[in-house]
C-alpha cells in the first residue's frame, strides 16, 4: 500500500475531501443505476400478479354471491 | 447467424438469456469496480504534479469513456429501430438513455471535483466540459421525450431522431481538447502511439474502464428487462412470471 496508515488514506495530503467525495458520489450513482431498474421491474410484476389474482378470483366471488 | 438475430427479436428469449448473463456478469462487475477502485486509491503512487487528487482519474475517465460509447449504442439502436422497426432495438435505446445520463453525470461531477484542486475552479465553460454537458442534456432529453408520448411507437421514432441528430456532438467531445485551447488535458491513453501515462497508473485505469463497460452492459440489460415485462404485460410468459413471483 502506498499510504502509511488510515489517517493518511483519509487525508491524502490535503486532497482527501475531493477524492473521497468523488468516489462516494460515484458509488451512489452506480448503486442507483443497478437498483432502480430491478425495483421498477419487481414492483410492476407484483402489481400485475395482484391484478391477475383479483380477476381470477373475481368471477368466482360473484358466482358465490348470487 | 440469422437465427441468432431472429431469437434476439423474441422478448422471452432475450429476458431469459439476459437473466443468465446478469447472474455472473453483475457480481464480476461489482468485484472489478471495487478492486479497481482500491488499486487506484491505495496502491498507486501519487501524480508528481497533481498529487493525490489525480486518483479521481480512475472514475472520471472510465465514466466519460463509457458515457460516450453508450451514446453510440443508443443512437445505433435508434437507427435500427427507424430502419428495420425492430422493437427490441427500441427497448435497448430506451434502456441506454438513463444509464448514459448517470455516467455522464458522474464524469461531470468528478471532473468538477478534480478541477478544484488542479485548476483552482469547479467549472469552466470550455469546449470539452460544455460538450459533455450537452451530452447529459441529450440523454435526459431522450428520457423525457419517451415519457412525453403516450404512443410508444411515435416516442421511439422521435427519440431515435433526437439521438441521431445528437451524434454531431460526439466527435466534438473527442476532438474538443485538440481543436480549442482548454484547461482540460488531452487524452493520456492512445490506441495508436505511446500513452503518456505510467504503466503502474495505466493498469488500474484499464481495469476500471473495462469494469465501467461491464457496468453499462449490466445496467442496459437490467433496464431492458424492466421495460420488456412492462411492454409484454399481456403475454402469457410475463403473466406466468408475475404469478411465479418474478423468479426466472
Amino acid at each position: 500500500m502506498y499510504f502509511d496508515d488510515v489517517g493518511a488514506v483519509l487525508e491524502m495530503s490535503g486532497h482527501g475531501g475531493f477524492v473521497w467525495t468523488a468516489y462516494l458520489i460515484t458509488t451512489a450513482v452506480v448503486l442507483i443505476l443497478i437498483i432502480a431498474p430491478r425495483r421498477r421491474q419487481r414492483r410492476f410484476l407484483r402489481q400485475l400478479a395482484g391484478e391477475l389474482r383479483r380477476t381470477r378470483s373475481g368471477p368466482n366471488t360473484t358466482q358465490e354471491g348470487s | 447467424m440469422w437465427s441468432f438475430f431472429h431469437k434476439l427479436g423474441s422478448p422471452p428469449w432475450l429476458y431469459a438469456i439476459s437473466g443468465t448473463i446478469l447472474r455472473w456478469l453483475l457480481p464480476v462487475t461489482v468485484l472489478a469496480l471495487a478492486g479497481g477502485a482500491v488499486w487506484g486509491l491505495l496502491f498507486t503512487a501519487p501524480d508528481f504534479r497533481q498529487g493525490n487528487s489525480y486518483r479521481i482519474i480512475y472514475i472520471h475517465v472510465p465514466a466519460a469513456v463509457v458515457a460516450l460509447a453508450g451514446y453510440y449504442v443508443m443512437a445505433l439502436a435508434g437507427a435500427i429501430n427507424l430502419i428495420w422497426k425492430m422493437k427490441m432495438a427500441d427497448v435497448a435505446m430506451k434502456a441506454a438513455a438513463p444509464v448514459g445520463a448517470g455516467l455522464t453525470f458522474v464524469a461531470l461531477v468528478t471532473g468538477a471535483i478534480w478541477g478544484k484542486p488542479t485548476w483552482g475552479t469547479w467549472w469552466v465553460w470550455d469546449a470539452r466540459i460544455t460538450s459533455m454537458l450537452i451530452l447529459l442534456f441529450l440523454y435526459l432529453g431522450v428520457v423525457a421525450l419517451y415519457e412525453a408520448y403516450d404512443n410508444k411507437e411515435a416516442a421511439g421514432k422521435a427519440c431515435a431522431v433526437l439521438s441521431l441528430v445528437g451524434m454531431v456532438n460526439i466527435p466534438i467531445i473527442y476532438k474538443s481538447v485538440d481543436w480549442w485551447y482548454s484547461l482540460h488535458q488531452p487524452a493520456s491513453i492512445k490506441l495508436t502511439g505511446d500513452s503518456t501515462i505510467d504503466p503502474s497508473m495505466l493498469y488500474p485505469l484499464l481495469l476500471m474502464i473495462s469494469a465501467f463497460y461491464a457496468l453499462f452492459t449490466c445496467c442496459l440489460l437490467l433496464n431492458m428487462r424492466a421495460e420488456l415485462v412492462q411492454r409484454e404485460a399481456k403475454t402469457n410468459w410475463v403473466r406466468k412470471l408475475a404469478l411465479d413471483g418474478g423468479r426466472r
